[in-house]
C-alpha cells in the first residue's frame, strides 16, 4: 500500500513538471460540419509542425462561440456567420475575431430512389411543404404538385438546434428557425439517411457530403430558384454547382473564427495561412465543396490585415450571398 | 402419468418466464457484439490500436481515445474510491440510525439518478471555469468521480451492512477502539462488496461521453495526454464521431471502436472479480 502510493505521488509530480514545458497547443472547438475539415487540416499541419499540438472538439455552433468568446479557444468552427447575442458575449469579454470562410457546404434535398416523380422541386413547393403553416395540412405529394401521386409524404430533416436547419429554414422559409414541426428529426444524418433510403414517400434535407457516402440509396432533387440570375431551372448540387453559386439558395459558406489575440502567435500564424492554402485540396477529400480560389487568397489577405468582425454584421445567417463579394466589399 | 397439480404448472410457468428474460437479455447482448465484430471486426488490428485519428478512416486509429479512457478510469476511481468509501463509513458506523443520516441517504440516491449531462454542466463550471483546471484530464476525472460518487456510497453502506454486528461487538468486547474495529474488522469483510459496488460504479462512467463534451473534452486530439492538465479524449467520444460521420469507412471504425471499449470493461470487470476472490480467499483461510 505504501509502495502504491509513493508510485503515485511520484507519478503526480512527473506529470505536472512536464506539463510546463510541454509543445505549443492551438485550441479549437465548435460545429460538427466544419469538424472534418479542421481534423483534415490539423492533422496534415501537425505533419510538418511536429513541435505544435493541435487539438479540436466538437460542441457545436453555438457551443463553440460561447467557449470561443469566453477565451478558452484559439478558433471557433461555425457553421453560420456570428449572432448578434455572440457578438455581445465576445464584445462583453473584449474578445475580438477574424472571420474566415473556408468551405461550401450544399444542403441536399432529397428522396427515395424508387420515387419516380419529385425530380425537381422549385424553391415555392418547398416553402409549401416546410412551412409552419403545414403542419397537419399538407400531408400529401398530390398537394405540392398535382400531377404527383396522392399518397402520404413522410418528412426527414436534422433537429431544431442544429446549423443545418437553421439555414434551410432560413432560405426556404424565409425565417430562421421557423417550419412544421410534424417531422421526423434526428440529430444524426445518418438516422435521416437511413430513413429516407429505407421510406419509398420520403423527403429529407441533410448536408450534401451524407448523399455522396450512400449515392446508391439517396436520389437528389434539383432545386429552381426561379432566378435567371444563378442559373436557369432546376439545379442539381453538385460540386460544380456549389463552387460556381448556382445552386441556390441551398448551399452555404462555411467558416472559421480566429481570436485576434491568439492571432498575434506565430504557430496560430502558421496554421491559418495552411488552412487557407494548402487545406484547399482537404476541403474536397472530406465531402465539402472548396471555395473559388479568390475567395481564398481574399481571406488570407484579411486574416493577414488582422482585419475583425463579420462580414455579415453580426446578424447571423444570410442566404444566396457570393462569398467573394462580400469579403471584396469589406 | 404427469402431474396436473397447478402449483407445479405454476411452477414449470415461472421456470420459463426466468429463462424467457435471460435469453431475450442474452440475446440483445449477443447481437450487438455480433453485430460490432461483423462490422468493425476488420478494423481491429495493432494499427488501429496504436493510431490517431485521421481524416482516412483506414489510416485512423484509437490510440488517444483508448489511451485517454484509461487514464481517465484510474484517475476517477483515485478521487471516487477514498471519499466515497469514507462518506458511506461516516453514515454507517459513526451516524448510525439518526434521522439525518436517512435524509441524507434519499439525496444520496436521487443524485444517482441525475442525468450524466447536468454532472458534464457541473464540472464545467465548477473544475473548468471556477477552479482553473481547463479541459483537462484531471477536470474531466473530477467530473466522472463526481458522478460515480453516490453509486459508490451506496454499494459501500451495502456492503458495510451485511458486516454482521457481532463482528463489531466482539472487537469492541476485546478493547478495540471504534478505528481499530473499523480498520481490522469491517472494513477487510466489506471490501469485496465495495470492490462489486465500485467497479459497476465505473463500468456506468466508462461508456459516458455526454458529461465529457459538456465540461469539453475533445475529439480530435493526435498525442497522448503526458500531465494531468492535458487535454484529452475517450473512447466513447471518438466513437460517437465516427458514428455521426458520413462515409461508411468511419462506420467501421465505430464498430471497432465499440469492441475494444467492451474489451476494457471486461477486463476491468475481470480485474475486480480476481481482486475480490482474492480478498475473499484471506478472510475465510
Amino acid at each position: 500500500m505504501k509502495r502504491m502510493t509513493q508510485v503515485i505521488m511520484g507519478a503526480v509530480v512527473v506529470s505536472i513538471t512536464q506539463a510546463a514545458w510541454a509543445a505549443s497547443l492551438i485550441t479549437a472547438d465548435g460545429s460538427s460540419t466544419v469538424y472534418p475539415i479542421t481534423e483534415a487540416v490539423a492533422e496534415e499541419f501537425q505533419k510538418q509542425h511536429r513541435d505544435v499540438r493541435v487539438t479540436v472538439g466538437i460542441s457545436g455552433t453555438g457551443g463553440g462561440f460561447k467557449k470561443f468568446c469566453a477565451s478558452e479557444t484559439d478558433l471557433s468552427n461555425a457553421s453560420r456567420p456570428i449572432k448578434p447575442s455572440e457578438v455581445e458575449l465576445c464584445g462583453k469579454n473584449g474578445i475580438t475575431y477574424i472571420e474566415l470562410p473556408v468551405a461550401f457546404d450544399g444542403l441536399a434535398v432529397m428522396v427515395n430512389p424508387s420515387n419516380t416523380w419529385a425530380t425537381n422541386m422549385t424553391v415555392k413547393e418547398l416553402r409549401t411543404l416546410w412551412e409552419p403553416a403545414a403542419q397537419g395540412t399538407i400531408t400529401r405529394w398530390s398537394q405540392i404538385r398535382p400531377d404527383w401521386p396522392d399518397k402520404e409524404i413522410h418528412l426527414f430533416g436534422p433537429g431544431v438546434d442544429s446549423g443545418t436547419y437553421d439555414y434551410f429554414t432560413e432560405a426556404v422559409v424565409g425565417r430562421g428557425g421557423a417550419s412544421r414541426g410534424d417531422y421526423t428529426s434526428s440529430e444524426d444524418d445518418n438516422v435521416l439517411v437511413q430513413g429516407v433510403a429505407t421510406d419509398p414517400l420520403a423527403l429529407g434535407f441533410f448536408g450534401v457530403a451524407y448523399y455522396e457516402a450512400n449515392k446508391d440509396r439517396l436520389q437528389l432533387v434539383a432545386i429552381d430558384d426561379e432566378n435567371p440570375a444563378n442559373g436557369n431551372g432546376p439545379i442539381l448540387p453538385t460540386y460544380e454547382h456549389v463552387a460556381q453559386g448556382t445552386y441556390q439558395p441551398l448551399a452555404r459558406p462555411i467558416f472559421i473564427y480566429v481570436n485576434r489575440k491568439s492571432a498575434e502567435r506565430a504557430e496560430i500564424q502558421a496554421f491559418v495561412g495552411f488552412y487557407l492554402t494548402q487545406g484547399r485540396p482537404l476541403v474536397k477529400e472530406v465531402g465539402y465543396i472548396s471555395l473559388p480560389d479568390k475567395a481564398y487568397e481574399l481571406a488570407l489577405a484579411r486574416f493577414e490585415q488582422r482585419r475583425g468582425g463579420s462580414v455579415f454584421g453580426g446578424t447571423g445567417a444570410q442566404v444566396g450571398v457570393k462569398i467573394e463579394t462580400l469579403l471584396a466589399q469589406h | 402419468m404427469p402431474d396436473r397439480h397447478p402449483s407445479k404448472i405454476v411452477e414449470r410457468l415461472f421456470k420459463l418466464m426466468a429463462l424467457g428474460a435471460l435469453v431475450i437479455a442474452l440475446g440483445t447482448l449477443t447481437a450487438l457484439l455480433v453485430d460490432a465484430l461483423l462490422d468493425g471486426g476488420g478494423r481491429l488490428n495493432w494499427q488501429f490500436l496504436t493510431s490517431f485519428p485521421s481524416r482516412k478512416p483506414e489510416q485512423a486509429g484509437i490510440a488517444s481515445a483508448l489511451v485517454g479512457t484509461i487514464y481517465l478510469m484510474i484517475l476517477t476511481a483515485a478521487c471516487a474510491l477514498p471519499i466515497g468509501v469514507g462518506a458511506a463509513l461516516y453514515l454507517e458506523e459513526y451516524v448510525g440510525k439518526h434521522w439525518l443520516a436517512r435524509v441524507i441517504e434519499v439525496n444520496i440516491a436521487n443524485l444517482a439518478g441525475v442525468p450524466s449531462i447536468i454532472y458534464g454542466l457541473l464540472g464545467l463550471e465548477l473544475f473548468v471555469r471556477m477552479m482553473g483546471l481547463g479541459r483537462s484530464l484531471l477536470a474531466g476525472a473530477l467530473t466522472m468521480a463526481l458522478l460515480v460518487l453516490p453509486i459508490v456510497i451506496i454499494a459501500t453502506r451495502e456492503a458495510l451492512r451485511t458486516v454482521p454486528s457481532s463482528i463489531r461487538e466482539a472487537s469492541y468486547a476485546l478493547g478495540a477502539s471504534r478505528w481499530q474495529t473499523i480498520w481490522h474488522q469491517v472494513l477487510p469483510l466489506a471490501l469485496p462488496g465495495i470492490l462489486t459496488g465500485s467497479i459497476l460504479a465505473l463500468s456506468r462512467a466508462i461508456g459516458e461521453a455526454a458529461p465529457l463534451i459538456t465540461m469539453g473534452a475533445l475529439t480530435y486530439i493526435a498525442f497522448l495526454p503526458d500531465s494531468l492538465l492535458a487535454p484529452f479524449t475517450a473512447l466513447p467520444i471518438q466513437i460517437f464521431n465516427w458514428v455521426s460521420r458520413p462515409q461508411p469507412g468511419f462506420h467501421a471504425n465505430a464498430a471497432a471502436g465499440i469492441v475494444v471499449l467492451l474489451a476494457v470493461l471486461l477486463i476491468m470487470n475481470g480485474l475486480a472479480v480476481y481482486v475480490r476472490q482474492r480478498a475473499q480467499k484471506r478472510l475465510y483461510l
